[in-house]
This record gives structure tokens, C-alpha cells and sequence, in this order.
């Protein structure tokens, strides 16, 4: 039996839509505000991996987000525009290898101790480059040029061009989500929400537990890299901002506001927190004070995040219970709806 | 005579002062269904703890085969070959019947980080995982969520799970507990089957179970090997009795 549209597709694709026809209206302040929470959405994808399918609640994950912008901005040329794929190689790469040798100290610690040493790490590299002239002490770098996406002589695309860095970030943000939804399908995937369910158990079923979470770890930190890489590239400059915890508690609130445990939903979380973020603090300068009302009140009411809201609402319309269950302690991550999300129906379990 | 899988050698493992494990010495044979009895805090669960290695040893030797594998960590000793079960229901609450399983079979996959293939699609590892399910009396629910199945059921799961990873060893933590009737002589009968392709060793409080199946049994009190031997020879020995058995019979 083929399904043809799931229940859950239908308003993927449909985002979609929206997103690919935005800039058709032709409000560069909000094509560019977009570009920004996309970039933010990849962010927030590449943590719930972590936090939502391998149950490792990370408080520096802005770590390789910031170090894959400042790879960029250092080894840019100062007065030429830099190789797209070049940078962005080397960029993920510094990402990754980062996530791989933090990943060897952090996966040590579990629960509370794994969120104070994460933070630990990620306050490191903020000091670092913030304490240093490494890359221009708490100023920060500029980079003068968006990167050349030419391939030997054929450019097929402009950075330097609004629509073509909002289309290059949304084709990002596809392109991350079905492959972290490929990943999740995969054996590789299954064990890693078997390790968030029962850690114990998987070590006695024979899974070298410690380097199934630091292949998540790095991945996870590459596809943070990505997203950093891509931030740097938008605003053309970075500083030690975006390594700060700050921006690690962000990303942990978008995701958890979006619903831990579904890519779509960190996604949800980046356009929310952002667009409340936008428009908190253009009517008050204490927007803090109502973005926290806000937050605490999502929490309590919508534990399950706002990806929640759907099946709630219809649920309540067709007077039946939710399928989805707020996410209290260790909950079950939704494999079942992230592959219905993909191409499959044929789903065995 | 059959063969001798995995040995211990005055295997001990002290909490403190207290001694849960004292100088241990038993041999697991293939074909061979070893029960291990004993009053509560006997060291019985320790010992399961010691060979699947939750637990690391104090003092005294594992071997599994020629090799010396009190060093290695528990997935290790699960990937050459020794299973285990858990006296506390151990499974994924949240997954069906059938993911556990396959869950299990998967960890033999022999390329682990393949993240680009589905893991629906690996037919040897599904068929493990459907005949573990099948041998244990639980095809009907393999759609069913885990955490609905009724307690006897999760019991079967837990054995479904380790028979999945394919072991040589089976250490088996009271797989009777908390059954019913029909479910306990459905896993009577199983244990019955594999006994003759593995080497068994089960910790069990059910005595008419025990000695229906048992081929060795080994007594402990107070985490030392009290008596060892054949079911017949344990039933007369007088240190059993006074030690164990005397408590089962006082109404």
C-alpha cells in the first residue's frame, strides 16, 4: 500500500512551498530574517540529534558553530573572496575534528555533569578567542567578501546576491533535513534512540555504546559547523558572540520548544524563537522579561513542544486523545513519524 | 563429553568488607543446563554480574575458551558470544516487540556505521529477529509497543532479545519470574531446546522447574559455592538441606 501524502508531509511540503515562493513578495528585510532563522533551523536540527535521538542534552553546542565561522573568517583572503567549497570543506572539517576530541573528554560524563562539561568546553574556546588576538580578541573578524561559489570559471550561483543566499540556505536546510532523517532510518540511527531509551541494555546487547554517541557527537557538531559557516557568511563578520553560552541555551530552547525528538520540530523552534525574539524586542527593550513569560508558559502547557499543537488540536476537534505524548523524562523519540516523514510506508516496526 | 565453554577460577568480588562473590569456581559446558540456587543474597545475581561483566571482579579469573576475558568490557563479552537476561525486566519500553529484537540482532551487523542504508532492509538481521520472537511464543505481538505487553510477555521479550544476539552462553537471571503457569512451561520447554546448543546458566527460585531441567546444579550461601552436582546428588545432600532447601519445606 502507497501512501501517497502522510498526515505529516503534507505540511512539510507545504512549508516548503511558502519558503521557496517568499522571496517572490519581494521584502528583503524579511528574506534576509528568514535566511537568518533557517540557518538557525539547521543549527537547532544538528543539536536534536544529540538531544532528542542520542539523549545527550548538550549546553555548548555553540562551540562548533562559532569555530566553523571563525575558520572561515581566518582563512579567508582579506581582499578577495574566498572559495565557497574550499572554506566550507575545511570549516566542517574543524567542526568535526573539534566535536571528535571534545566528544572523547565529554561522552565520559552522563546527565548533569555532561551538561557542565559541555558548557565548560564551549566557554574555553568563547575565552579563547575572546582573550586573544587570535581572531581579533572581543571585536571579532570581518569578512569583507561572501564566498565564491565558482567551480573552476562556472559560477552557478552569488552569495553577494540576497536571493541567491536565501535560496542557497533553504536548498541547506532541505538538504540537512533528509539526511538527518536518512540517518535516523539507518541501523546507526536505530541504536542511537536505542541508547537514549536504554543505554545499559545496548551495552549488553554488545553496542560499543561510547563511539556509537561520539559518531552522533561529531555529526552533530559538523552540521553545527555547517550552520555557523553559513551564519558567518550572512552577516559577514563574527565575534566571540557566537561561541558564547548564550547562543548554546538558545538552541537548546529552540529545540525544546519545538519538541524534542523530531527534526521538523527543531525547526518549528528556530522560526519561533527567532520571529518572538524580532518581534519582542522591537515594542519593548525588557523583551527578555515577556520572551521568558512565554517560554515557561510553553513548557507547562505544551510539554510536548509546539510540533504538539497539530495532533492536540485534532485530536480535541474529533474528541479522541492525542498520539502524541508530552515528552515526560524519557520519552520516546519518534522514529515512526521522522520515517513517515521520508519516503516510506512500508515501515516494519 | 562436552565441551567446556567458559570457566571461572576462584572468581571473588568484595562490596566493602562484604564478600558478594567468595572464590567461585564453576564451568559452563555446552549442552549442559547449570541452575545456580541459593537463599537471597546468596551472590547469584553477582555472579550473572561477573561473567556478562556489569560487574567487574575483584580477584579471580573468566576464561571463554583460551581466552582470559575478566578485562573485558560487558559489549565486548556480548559480541563474543555470552547473552545474558535481566531478573528486571531490561527492555526498550517504548519500541514494539518486533524493534527489540531487531535491535538486538543488529548488534551483530558486521558494519555498524553504515548511516545511509534503512535498517529495515537487512533481511538477515529481520529473520533473526522474527525466529527469536517466534521461538519464544510472541509472533502475534510483534507490532504491539513494548511497554503494553503484560509482565509473563516481557519476560518472553527479555529472552527474545538475548536468543536474537545469538549467543553460545546464556546467563539467564530468573527467566521464570512473576510467569504464569502455561507462559513458565512454554519457557521450560524452550530452555529444554537450547540446552542442547548452549551452555546455560540460569538463577531460578522455581525448584520444581529447576530440578526438571537442571543438568548441574550449584548451590551457594552467603557468595560461596556451597554444593555442586547433579540434581540427584543435590536433593540428598544433607549442607543443602540444612542450608536451603530446609526453609523451602517449613510451611
Amino acid at each position: 500500500m502507497q501512501q501517497i501524502v502522510s498526515r505529516l508531509q503534507l505540511p512539510l511540503w507545504l512549508s516548503l512551498a511558502v519558503l521557496a515562493a517568499f522571496p517572490l513578495f519581494e521584502l528583503t528585510f524579511y528574506t534576509e530574517l528568514l535566511t537568518k532563522i533557517m540557518i538557525m533551523a539547521i543549527f537547532a536540527m544538528s543539536l536534536d540529534l544529540l538531544v532528542g535521538y542520542t539523549g545527550l542534552v548538550s549546553l555548548g553546542h555553540a562551540a562548533f558553530f562559532g569555530l566553523a565561522g571563525y575558520t572561515l573568517a581566518l582563512i579567508a583572503p582579506q581582499y578577495e573572496a574566498a572559495n565557497l567549497w574550499l572554506t566550507l570543506g575545511v570549516a566542517i572539517l574543524v567542526s568535526a575534528l573539534a566535536a571528535l576530541v571534545i566528544g572523547l573528554f565529554v561522552l565520559r560524563t552522563k546527565g548533569v555533569y555532561f551538561i557542565m562539561v559541555t558548557l565548560a568546553f564551549a566557554q574555553m574556546f568563547y575565552f579563547v578567542f575572546h582573550d586573544t588576538d587570535l581572531g581579533g580578541g572581543s571585536d571579532g573578524l570581518f569578512l569583507y567578501f561572501k564566498p565564491d561559489a565558482a567551480i573552476a570559471g562556472f559560477k552557478p550561483f552569488d552569495l553577494e546576491n540576497t536571493l541567491h543566499f536565501y535560496y542557497f540556505v533553504l536548498i541547506s536546510l532541505v538538504v540537512s533535513y533528509f539526511l538527518l532523517c536518512r540517518i535516523l532510518r539507518s541501523p546507526f540511527g536505530h541504536a542511537l534512540v536505542g541508547i537514549k531509551t536504554n543505554e545499559h541494555r545496548m551495552q549488553s546487547l554488545g553496542y560499543p555504546v561510547f563511539y556509537y554517541k561520539l559518531a552522533s557527537f561529531a555529526i552533530g557538531g559538523s552540521l553545527a559547523g555547517f550552520a555557523g559557516y553559513l551564519s558567518a557568511c550572512q552577516y559577514g563578520f563574527v565575534n566571540p558572540e557566537i561561541l558564547s553560552w548564550h547562543q548554546s541555551g538558545s538552541v537548546l530552547l529552540m529545540v525544546i520548544l519545538g519538541g524534542q525528538g523530531a527534526f521538523y520540530g527543531a525547526a518549528i523552534g528556530a522560526f519561533v524563537f527567532v520571529l518572538l525574539q524580532e518581534f519582542l524586542s522591537s515594542l519593548t527593550k525588557h523583551w527578555q522579561l515577556f520572551m521568558g513569560v512565554i517560554i515557561v508558559l510553553l513548557v507547562l502547557y505544551l510539554p510536548g513542544g509546539l510540533r504538539s499543537i497539530g495532533p492536540l488540536l485534532r485530536a480535541s476537534l474529533l474528541g479522541k486523545t492525542a498520539n502524541v505524548k508530552p515528552p515526560a523524562g524519557n520519552d520516546p523519540p519518534d522514529i515512526a513519524q521522522e520515517e513517515s516523514a521520508n519516503d516510506r510506508s512500508d515501515s516494519l516496526h | 563429553m562436552t565441551e567446556a565453554i567458559l570457566f571461572t577460577d576462584n572468581l571473588s568480588r568484595h562490596y566493602g568488607g562484604i564478600a558478594a562473590n567468595s572464590q567461585v569456581s564453576i564451568t559452563l559446558r555446552r549442552g549442559q543446563l547449570h541452575a545456580v540456587l541459593g537463599p537471597n543474597g546468596a551472590g547469584k545475581t553477582t555472579l550473572i554480574n561477573l561473567l556478562s561483566g556489569d560487574v567487574a571482579a575483584s580477584h579471580g579469573s573468566i576464561r571463554f575458551g583460551d581466552q582470559e576475558i575478566s578485562g573485558f568490557s560487558a559489549h565486548r563479552r556480548s559480541r563474543i558470544g555470552i547473552g545474558r537476561s535481566y531478573q528486571k525486566t531490561n527492555i526498550f519500553p517504548s519500541f514494539t516487540v518486533f524493534e527489540n529484537t531487531r535491535l538486538a540482532a543488529q548488534s551483530r551487523q558486521p558494519r555498524p556505521f553504515k548511516i545511509f542504508s534503512s535498517a529495515l532492509s537487512y533481511k538477515e538481521i529481520v529473520d533473526t529477529a522474527l525466529s527469536a520472537l517466534e521461538r519464544t511464543g510472541l509472533s502475534d505481538r510483534r507490532d504491539d509497543v513494548a511497554s503494553t505487553l503484560s509482565h509473563g510477555e516481557q519476560r518472553q521479550l527479555e529472552i527474545a532479545m538475548v536468543l536474537a544476539t545469538r549467543p553460545d552462553v546464556l546467563l539467564l537471571d530468573e527467566p521464570l519470574a512473576g510467569m504464569g503457569s502455561e507462559e513458565s512451561a512454554q519457557m521450560v520447554q524452550l530452555l529444554k531446546q537450547l540446552s542442547p546448543h548452549h551452555a546455560i546458566l540460569i538463577v531460578e527460585h522455581d525448584m520444581d522447574a529447576v530440578f526438571a531441567i537442571a543438568d548441574v546444579i550449584t548451590v551457594m550461601v552467603n557468595g560461596q559455592v556451597l554444593e555442586h552436582g547433579p540434581p540427584r546428588q543435590i536433593r540428598s545432600s544433607v549442607a543443602v538441606q540444612q542450608a536451603y532447601l530446609g526453609h523451602e519445606d517449613d510451611p
